[in-house]
């Protein structure tokens, strides 16, 4: 059982959460996440631990409602208790200190970057931060972002705010900017789509690129096999192994048709959620 | 219909077309009657081999004569002296190569039906008021990490010696495989949940989502938590993959994946439950021990209409239990014996369509003195499914030995753990179960976690009898 502490509305479809969970805070590193469920019967799902303070003993999630249980994750506010958080799991991201790194945030993937930038920051890296949305209206985090690394970055598609672009786009341009500005390592975590087209990106040049893999996970400690993604030709257990990888050993394409493989029972599972929900508020 | 004295009361079972549909008990039980007609089988010998037999030495003729003689509260007493988990093992213990194996009646009949007996007087124990809680003796605290049966008997057995005793486990339910792997038709959650009842009036404090290694570390539990020993019962849970081509496609995935979703996370009642699994119409089930049977089983139940076992050797090398290997094929299981999985196969959307495989004969004793399978050239056929379940064994999860300095484990991964005591390569720390020996049996893990107990109180006694060195 962990107490949520504060909730905020970053976007219509995400939302942000502190909860109390002091051994998960004082252990968590960057690139980690915990396993939730919100009720019995429910589904166990992996979110990111986006910030932690170990001071308070706070965890800071974002989630993105895309289907059943997420839904109901954000359903919840101040005060309410998450009926399960376990964690932290998975390795975290590993970097050669000294280095210039550049973190990419893509949808919830942005919030990620905040533990991510400020302990990096705080060990005396160089940092930078591209964010990316649709439109200003769905960028989140940029505010709380910008103390914690050098430099910050927004792309937006429509060019509301910042770059007019994909994050690829700017990060192209980085990479090409000459030595000042050419990060010597890039941490991609976001949609699925974006960090394949990151890898891509990176390919050419060799910069050292990781990703952050979010494959279908049932119980996230090495016990299902369900998570397993291909790195360089071998299967391997993001939730053990990962969740970060070296982007480009990854295959995407497996990836990504794994991750669809239920989405007939999500649609059921969504149905029955939005059903209860009109129930409930009649 | 009469039953001969020479022959084992037979179990009474489940429709096999009814229950092969449901997940209710296959087994149900001796009655009073079977139990006391079945107790008078046994010879009561001199010197009894079934004691040997069984991995705790349950003193089996013992309480085979309390039954016999009605007195069901001595039967459970002795049962429980020598095993923490009867009503478990009973129903689960492999009794076909262990008690009842060699007992002295199978010499011309067939043996004393020593699981059913002891299933009868642990079921029995059930109906019964729990006895009083333990009562905390001692100061010193203990961590057991894990609870599956391993952990839960260790904990048991120091809250009885008197020390108050935490579990840490890292799913949101206690219970390990028994939870998550064996599935309800063969193991009543009940049981299980009876059986953690009894720890938690002794005591004994569960602790879920608690992950070691990862949330405390090992060290962490002696300096920041303060706990004198530890125990380690953390299984052998992580599956092995064979490497063959397809093994991503959609619709193919471990038998604890399956099983998981279905036992741990309540698939099998899309009401109640928001996992999903997506069962096809045939299922193809690669391996042939408990835990194909539980997967291959358990799909008929999730409505498939042809569970097929594939496995490369024969019959003979079958490790399951033979009872699971005959109520499979009662409930109408297909057993392609001698057939090597080579590939999956599937269709332009990535799902799984069927099982490429190849013809085996057998040859030569291997290594393992298990006659070799050798490929029959040009043999080479599809098995159309659907779904395609890998039961070919799982070993130590490294979460654990990861993220801890100086704990030897050996080549496969598995803790190095002294026979006798469990004791680890550090101080103070215990371990048993599957983490140590590779997926094994449930009484082996139980056995082994009730002497660990022992060992952490003596050395713990000893401890607080070393004299203090001033200074
Ligand atoms: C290591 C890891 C970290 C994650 N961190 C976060 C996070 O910080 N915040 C957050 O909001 N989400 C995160 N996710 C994704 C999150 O776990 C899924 O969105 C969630 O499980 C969906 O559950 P649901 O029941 O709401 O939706 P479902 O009904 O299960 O799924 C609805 C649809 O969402 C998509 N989806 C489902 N699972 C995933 C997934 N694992 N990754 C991407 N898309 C998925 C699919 O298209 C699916 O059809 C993470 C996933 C992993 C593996
Ligand atoms: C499907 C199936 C069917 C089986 N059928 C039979 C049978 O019929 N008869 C029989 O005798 N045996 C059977 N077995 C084998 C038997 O279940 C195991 O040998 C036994 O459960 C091992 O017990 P254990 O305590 O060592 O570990 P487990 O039962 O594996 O329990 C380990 C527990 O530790 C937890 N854990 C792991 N790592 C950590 C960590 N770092 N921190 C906290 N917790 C952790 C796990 O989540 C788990 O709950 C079967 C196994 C399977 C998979
Ligand atoms: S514990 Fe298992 S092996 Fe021992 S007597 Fe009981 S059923 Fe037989
Ligand atoms: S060997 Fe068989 S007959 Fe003899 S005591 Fe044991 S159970 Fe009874
Ligand atoms: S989620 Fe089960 S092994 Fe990774």
């Amino acid at each position: 059982m962990a107490r949520i502490i504060e909730t905020r509305r970053l976007t219509p479809v995400t939302k942000y959460f502190r909860i109390e969970a002091p051994l998960i805070a004082s252990s968590a590193r960057p690139g980690q996440f915990v396993m939730l469920r919100v009720r019995e019967g429910g589904e166990r799902i992996p979110i990111t631990i986006a910030d932690y303070d170990r001071q308070l003993g706070t965890i800071t999630i974002v989630v993105q409602e895309v289907g059943a249980t997420t839904r109901m994750v954000c359903a919840l506010g101040t005060g309410d208790d998450i009926l399960d958080v376990a964690g932290p799991l998975g390795g975290h991201i590993d970097i050669a200190p000294g280095g210039h790194v550049c973190g990419v945030g893509g949808g919830f993937g942005s919030a990620a970057l905040l533990c991510l930038m400020r302990e990096f920051t705080a060990r005396g890296d160089r940092t930078t931060a591209i964010l990316g949305a649709r439109n200003k209206e769905l960028l989140i985090l940029a505010d709380e972002l910008r103390p914690l690394c050098t430099h910050l970055e927004i792309c937006t598609d429509d060019g509301s705010a910042g770059f007019r672009g994909f994050v690829t786009q700017r990060l192209a341009q980085l990479i090409e900017g000459g030595a000042e500005r050419r990060p010597d390592s890039v941490v991609a975590i976001g949609p699925m789509a974006m960090m394949r087209a990151i890898a891509e990106t990176t390919r050419a040049s060799k910069v050292k690129t990781l990703v952050s893999m979010d494959p279908l996970m049932v119980d996230g400690t090495g016990m299902c096999g369900g998570c397993r993604v291909t790195v360089a030709g071998k299967a391997k257990f993001a939730c053990v192994d990962g969740p970060c990888f070296d982007a480009h050993e990854v295959d995407f394409d497996v990836a990504m048709r794994r991750n669809k493989a239920y989405v007939q029972e999500e649609k059921q599972a969504l149905d029955r959620v939005a059903c209860l929900e009109r129930r409930e508020s009649r | 219909m009469p039953i001969k004295r020479a022959d084992k009361t037979p179990m009474p079972v489940r429709e096999a077309q009814m229950r092969a549909r449901d997940f209710l008990e296959v087994n149900e039980g001796y009655t009073k009657s079977h139990a006391s007609f079945e107790a008078e089988r046994c010879l009561r010998c001199q010197d009894p081999v079934c004691v040997g037999g069984c991995p705790v030495n349950v003193p089996i003729p013992d309480f085979i004569h309390a039954v016999a003689m009605g007195d069901m509260a001595g039967a459970a007493r002795i049962l429980r002296s020598a095993n923490p988990l009867p009503a478990i093992c009973g129903r689960v213990c492999p009794q076909e190569s262990q008690c009842e194996a060699d007992c002295s009646m199978t010499t011309r009949f067939t043996p004393v039906a020593i699981g059913h007996l002891e299933r009868f007087v642990a079921d029995w124990e059930r109906t019964q008021p729990p006895a009083a809680g333990a009562s905390l003796t001692r100061k010193e605290k203990i961590a057991v990490i894990g609870a599956g049966p391993s952990g839960l008997v260790c904990a048991g057995a120091l809250a009885r010696l008197g020390y108050p005793v935490t579990i840490y486990e890292a799913l949101h339910a206690a219970g390990g495989v028994l939870r998550y792997g064996i599935p309800e038709f063969r193991l009543p959650k009940e049981v299980l949940d009876w059986e953690i009842g009894l720890l938690k009036t002794m005591g004994v404090e569960i602790v879920c989502n608690v992950i070691i290694g990862k949330t405390l570390t090992l060290d962490e539990l002696f300096g920041k938590m303060g706990y004198a020993a530890v125990f380690i019962g953390t299984g052998a849970g992580l599956p092995q993959f064979l490497g063959i081509p397809g093994e991503n496609l959609n619709g193919v995935m471990s038998a604890n994946e399956f099983l998981t979703r279905i036992n741990l996370m309540g698939a099998y009642d899309r009401e109640k439950s928001d996992t999903p699994v997506r069962v096809g119409k045939r299922v193809a089930v690669i391996g042939a021990g408990n835990t194909a049977m539980d997967a291959v089983r358990t799909s008929l139940r999730m409505g498939a209409e042809k569970a097929m076992v594939v496995y490369r050797r024969s019959d003979k090398e079958m490790s399951a239990r033979v009872e699971e290997y005959h109520h499979a094929q009662e409930e109408g299981v297909d057993f392609n014996w001698l057939t090597n999985p080579l590939e999956v196969v599937g269709n332009a959307e990535g799902w799984a369509t069927g099982l490429k495989c190849q013809k085996m004969k057998l040859g030569e004793p291997d290594a393992s003195g298990r006659a070799r399978p050798i490929p029959i050239p040009g043999s080479e056929f599809v098995i159309p499914a659907d779904n395609v379940i890998l039961a070919i064994g799982t070993t130590p999860n490294p979460l654990l030995t990861r993220t801890t300095s100086g704990l030897l484990t050996n080549p496969k991964g598995c803790l190095v753990a002294d026979e006798k005591t469990g004791l680890t390569s550090k101080p103070l720390v215990f371990a048993g179960g599957d983490a140590v020996t590779g997926a094994a049996t449930v009484i082996l893990a139980a056995g082994a976690g009730k002497r660990a107990a022992q060992a952490i109180h003596e050395a713990l006694v000893e401890r607080s009898r070393e004299p203090v060195l001033a200074g």
